[in-house]
């Protein structure tokens, strides 16, 4: 395991299920070994216990101290930019490409398989160039 | 107590009200896409026209692009797309709910004719395909882009992970 992400005071989750869906939090509290004091302020996640099994750990921590006010949680979390972080990281990336393929019009999904033909289709050739023959 | 009625029964007069036709419903305008849900033209991609007088929607292929002629289809067996195309160059306003209607053939009677060998199928009338070229033309000419022509032509299709109740048309 390299980077192993730990629960710990400071960690932004992002929420995957439930009412908060799709914002991101600071834990700022553990209550026991399934659930988290997290709190949200400057992303509209009321300070609440939330279920382990409902977060996603980021790779962003930041040096919040335990219980520590939802105020000045909030002024770490804009001093470190976290969400210009989050949608810079791969995984935050990724959760922005998912939404933009929900909201694809027929239109658009019609030109989407129109390149992705014309992707594999320049693919197989050039792969037909290098295959080795038997 | 025996509710009161009156000795001789009298009709109670209804007034009748006009009939609307159906509500367009999606936002639909003329020049919008449909996808086709049902008969021989299913998942196919055509054009609204206009909503005739009866409430069923009057849609073309174009013909040249798909195969759907002038067509009259009612609107719970389309799905309408957010795509737009410009219809402004085509005339369709004579064409209404007679336009559609069969010919009717004088037919005798008798043992005979009920036992003869069918006739042959009437033609389509000229009159109808002029007035489709007419209809198409004011359309597929002001397509320009190849993939709107490429998109009308290919029929919609369902595929592994599409679910229609999460699809945005």
């Amino acid at each position: 395991m390299a980077h192993a992400r730990f629960v710990e005071i400071g960690r932004v989750a992002y929420v995957n299920f439930g009412p908060e869906k799709g914002k991101l939090c600071v834990i700022v509290d553990v209550v026991d070994n399934k659930r988290a004091l997290v709190d949200g302020p400057s992303t509209g996640v009321a300070r609440q216990q939330m279920p382990f099994s409902r977060i996603s750990l980021t790779e962003i921590v930041l040096p919040v101290k335990r219980n520590q006010k939802s105020s000045n949680v909030a002024k770490i979390f804009d001093s470190h930019e976290v969400v210009k972080k989050w949608n810079a990281s791969t995984a935050g990336k990724h959760i922005e490409h998912s939404l933009r393929r929900a909201n694809l019009t027929d239109f658009e999904r019609f030109k989407l398989m129109v390149a992705q033909k014309k992707k594999s289709l320049a693919l197989k050739k050039e792969l037909k160039k290098v295959a080795v023959k038997h | 107590m025996v509710k009161w009625y009156p000795t001789e029964d009298v009709q109670k007069v209804r007034v009748k009200r006009a009939n609307k036709p159906t509500r367009l419903r999606g936002g639909v305008s003329p020049g919008q896409v449909l996808i086709l849900l049902a008969g021989k033209h299913q998942g196919k991609r055509v054009i609204f026209l206009k909503q005739l007088e009866g409430g069923l929607l009057l849609v073309t292929g174009p013909y040249k692009f798909n195969g759907v002629p002038l067509k009259r289809v009612p609107q719970a067996y389309t799905v309408p797309t957010s795509t737009k195309v410009n219809v402004s160059g085509s005339d369709f306003s004579k064409i209404n709910d007679a336009y559609f209607a069969k010919e009717k053939e004088n037919a005798k009677k008798t043992e005979e004719a009920f036992f003869a060998p069918k006739k042959e199928k009437k033609p389509f009338s000229d009159a109808k395909k002029a007035m489709q070229k007419s209809v198409d033309a004011g359309i597929a000419g002001k397509i320009t882009d190849p993939t709107v022509k490429k998109y009308l032509k290919t029929k919609f299709r369902l595929r592994n992970g599409m679910f229609p109740h999460t699809l945005k048309f």
